[in-house]
C-alpha cells in the first residue's frame, strides 16, 4: 500500500494499464472496420469520420482504434522475453562464476556492441518480418542489458550464508538459482520491466514506421504515423492520436521503472 | 617516504597499463566476434542468396554469375577470410543494387552522420553544463522538477516520435521554421547546408542533453553538499572562485565520461532520426538496404556502426579509469 503513496509508480500503471485498455477494447468500439475505405484520402471529420479520413480514405479513430493491439501484446511478449533470459543469464553467470560467467558475459558483450534496432535490422533483412519472429528478435536484443544489471544484483547475494547452505545441502542449482536468489533481486528486477518495456515499445513501434514490423494493411500506431506523416497539415490527427498513444505508453513505461527504484532506494 | 613514491607511481601505472591491454583483448575478440556474427547472420540463414536478391524471376545464369559474383559457390570459412581480407583493405565490395562500390557508397554517408553527431554535441555538452547547474542550484524548485520530467519524458519517446514531434511542431503545424526533409545537396559540404541540419541535428541535441544534463545535475548536487564545499564557503571564498575551482572540475568529471557513452547512443538514435528526415547517412543507408536486401551494403552499414559503438564504449571505459579518483572506485 506504500506503493500507492508513490506517484511516478502510479501515473506509471495508469498510463501503461489506460493504453493497454484502449488496445484491448478499441477494435470493440471501432465504428468502421479498419480497412474499409468510406471516404476521400485525407477528409476532415465529417458525419460518418469522426476524425476524418486517412491516405486511403479509410476511418483514423477505426484505424486508430484497432492499431494498438500488437504493438501491446509484442511489446509484453518482447519485455517478457528478456527479462526471463537475461535473469537466466544473469544469474547463472554470478552464481556458477567461472568459465561460464566468462563465455555468458563475452556473449552479451558481443550483443552490447549493436545498437538494439541494428541488431533486429541485420536480422529481419533475412528472414522477414513475422510478427512472432520480431518479438523474439526484440526480446534478444534487449537481453543482454538485463542481464547484467541482474547479475551485478545475483553477486551481491550469491556469497551470502542461505546460499552457501543451500549449496552445502546439494539442493538442485535450479533450486538455488531461481528459488533462493532470484526472490532476492526482485527489485532490480523490477525496475528492469518498466526499463525493458519501454525499450519494446520504442524497437517495436520504431520498426513499424520504418517499414519492417507490422506490414500494411494491418493497422498500427507506428505504421499509421509513417502513412500519414506527409498530410500533417490537412489531417494531422492522423498522426497525432497513434504519436500520443505511443508516447503514453512509453512514458508509462519510464515512470514504472522510476518508481520503482525510487521505492527501493527508500527502503534501503 | 622518497624512495618509496615512485614505486607506487610506477606500480600504478603499471596497473593501468596491464587494465588497458586487457581491456583491448577483450575489445578485439569482441570485434572479432562481431564480424563473425555479422557474417553468419548474411550467409548461414535460410534462403538462397542470390534468389533473394534478383527475385523468383531471375535467370539460371544471372543466379550463377551473381552466385559466382558473391562467392557462395566457395567453403564458408574461405567465404569468411575472403570478406575479412577484403573489410581490412577498405573492399566492402559491391553494392547488388547500385552496382557501385559499397565503400565509396557509405563514405559520404559516414561523414555525414558523424558531422551531425559532433555538431550536436558541440551543442549540447555546453548546454548540459548550464542547464545541470541551473538546476542543481535551484533543486527541489518547480523549475527544477519540470526540467527533470521533461528530459524523462523526452528520453522514453522512440527517436522517431521525437522527430515527428518536432515537424509538427517546427516545419509544418504550428510554426513553419525549418525544411521537414533534410536531403543534402551532394558535392557541397555539410557544413555549407546547416538549416538542412536543424531539425535532426535538434532531435540528437535533445535526446543527448535530456541525459547528459541529469549527469552535471547529480554531479553538482553531490559537490554543493559536500564537507570542502562547505569549508571552502565558511572560509568566505567568493562563490565564483568556488563554482570555478570546486563545482566545475567535479560536474565536468562525468560529463566527459560520458560522452563515449553519448556518442554510441547517438550512432543508435541516428538509424531513426535520420530516416525520418530524409538525411543522408549511414543510418538511412541501413534501413534502406534492408529493404532492398542488399546484404553487401547491410553487412558493411550494420559492421560500421557497431565499430563505432565499439571504440566509443572502449573510449569511455578508458577515460572512466583514468579520470576516477581511488576513492571512487577508480584505479587502487
Amino acid at each position: 500500500m506504500r506503493l500507492l503513496r508513490n506517484p511516478s509508480l502510479v501515473a506509471g500503471f495508469v498510463m501503461v494499464g489506460g493504453v493497454v485498455a484502449l488496445a484491448a477494447m478499441g477494435p470493440l468500439l471501432a465504428p468502421h472496420s479498419p480497412s474499409a475505405i468510406i471516404d476521400a484520402p485525407y477528409m476532415p471529420t465529417g458525419p460518418r469520420t469522426l476524425l476524418g479520413s486517412d491516405n486511403l480514405g479509410r476511418d483514423v479513430l477505426s484505424r486508430f482504434l484497432w492499431g494498438g493491439a500488437n504493438l501491446v501484446w509484442m511489446a509484453f511478449g518482447a519485455t517478457f522475453i528478456a527479462l526471463t533470459l537475461g535473469a537466466a543469464v544473469g544469474i547463472s553467470a554470478a552464481y556458477f562464476k567461472g568459465w561460464t560467467d566468462e563465455v555468458l558475459m563475452r556473449v552479451v558483450d558481443l550483443k552490447m556492441a549493436f545498437p538494439s534496432l541494428v541488431f533486429v535490422l541485420l536480422f529481419v533483412t533475412m528472414l522477414g518480418t513475422s510478427l512472432p519472429l520480431l518479438v523474439l528478435l526484440c526480446g534478444l536484443s534487449l537481453m543482454p542489458g538485463a542481464a547484467r544489471v541482474l547479475r551485478g544484483a545475483a553477486l551481491a547475494v550469491v556469497d551470502k550464508d542461505f546460499v552457501q547452505w543451500a549449496r552445502s545441502v546439494e539442493l538442485p542449482a535450479h533450486r538455488i538459482l531461481f528459488r533462493e536468489i532470484l526472490p532476492n533481486i526482485t527489485s532490480p528486477l523490477l525496475v528492469e520491466t518498466g526499463l525493458r518495456l519501454m525499450w519494446s515499445i520504442s524497437l517495436l513501434a520504431g520498426l513499424s514506421y520504418l517499414g519492417y514490423g507490422i506490414q500494411p494493411p494491418t493497422s498500427d500506431w507506428g505504421l499509421m504515423i509513417y502513412e500519414n506523416r506527409n498530410a500533417l497539415r490537412v489531417q494531422p490527427l492522423a498522426v497525432v492520436c497513434p504519436i500520443l498513444a505511443i508516447a503514453v505508453f512509453a512514458i508509462g513505461g519510464n515512470l514504472i521503472a522510476e518508481g520503482f527504484a525510487r521505492a527501493f532506494r527508500q527502503t534501503r | 617516504m622518497t624512495s618509496a613514491a615512485p614505486q607506487t607511481g610506477l606500480a600504478v601505472r603499471g596497473k593501468s597499463v596491464s587494465w588497458l591491454g586487457k581491456r583491448l583483448a577483450a575489445s578485439l575478440l569482441t570485434l572479432v566476434l562481431i564480424t563473425m556474427l555479422v557474417f553468419a547472420a548474411t550467409r548461414l540463414l535460410p534462403g538462397d542468396m542470390a534468389l533473394m536478391i534478383l527475385g523468383k524471376d531471375a535467370t539460371a545464369e544471372s543466379l550463377a554469375a551473381l552466385r559466382a559474383q558473391l562467392h557462395l559457390e566457395d567453403p564458408l570459412w574461405r567465404q569468411y577470410t575472403a570478406w575479412i581480407a577484403g573489410v581490412a583493405t577498405g573492399d566492402l565490395g559491391y553494392s547488388v543494387i547500385s552496382r557501385v562500390e559499397v565503400a565509396a557508397l557509405l563514405t559520404p554517408r559516414l561523414q555525414a552522420t558523424l558531422s551531425l553527431i559532433v555538431l550536436s554535441l558541440a551543442v549540447s555538452v555546453p548546454l548540459a553544463l548550464v542547464l545541470g547547474f541551473a538546476t542543481a542550484r535551484r533543486e527541489g524548485s518547480v523549475g527544477d522538477k519540470l526540467v527533470l520530467f521533461g528530459s524523462v519524458a523526452i528520453n522514453a519517446l522512440p527517436e522517431f516520435v521525437l522527430g515527428m514531434l518536432l515537424v509538427i511542431l517546427l516545419s509544418t503545424n504550428i510554426w513553419h521554421l525549418f525544411p521537414a526533409v533534410s536531403s543534402l545537396s551532394p558535392g557541397q559540404p555539410v557544413l555549407h547546408q546547416l538549416d538542412k541540419l536543424v531539425l535532426p541535428g535538434l532531435c540528437l541535441v535533445l535526446l543527448q542533453v535530456t541525459y547528459l544534463y541529469r549527469l552535471v545535475r547529480a554531479a553538482v548536487i553531490d559537490v554543493m553538499t559536500s564537507e570542502y564545499f562547505h569549508f571552502a564557503r565558511l572560509k568566505g571564498l567568493p562563490e565564483g572562485l568556488i563554482l570555478r575551482r570546486h563545482v566545475l572540475p567535479n560536474a565536468i568529471v562525468p560529463a566527459v565520461i560520458a560522452i563515449g557513452t553519448i556518442f554510441a547512443y547517438s550512432v543508435g538514435g541516428m538509424v531513426v532520426v535520420e530516416t525520418v528526415f530524409s538525411y543522408p547517412g549511414i543510418g538511412s543507408a541501413l534501413t534502406q538496404a534492408v529493404g532492398t536486401r542488399d546484404l553487401p551494403v547491410v553487412q558493411a552499414a550494420v559492421l560500421i556502426i557497431a565499430v563505432i559503438f565499439l571504440i566509443s564504449n572502449l573510449v569511455t571505459d578508458a577515460l572512466a579509469h583514468s579520470i576516477t579518483p581511488p576513492g571512487k572506485g577508480g584505479q587502487k
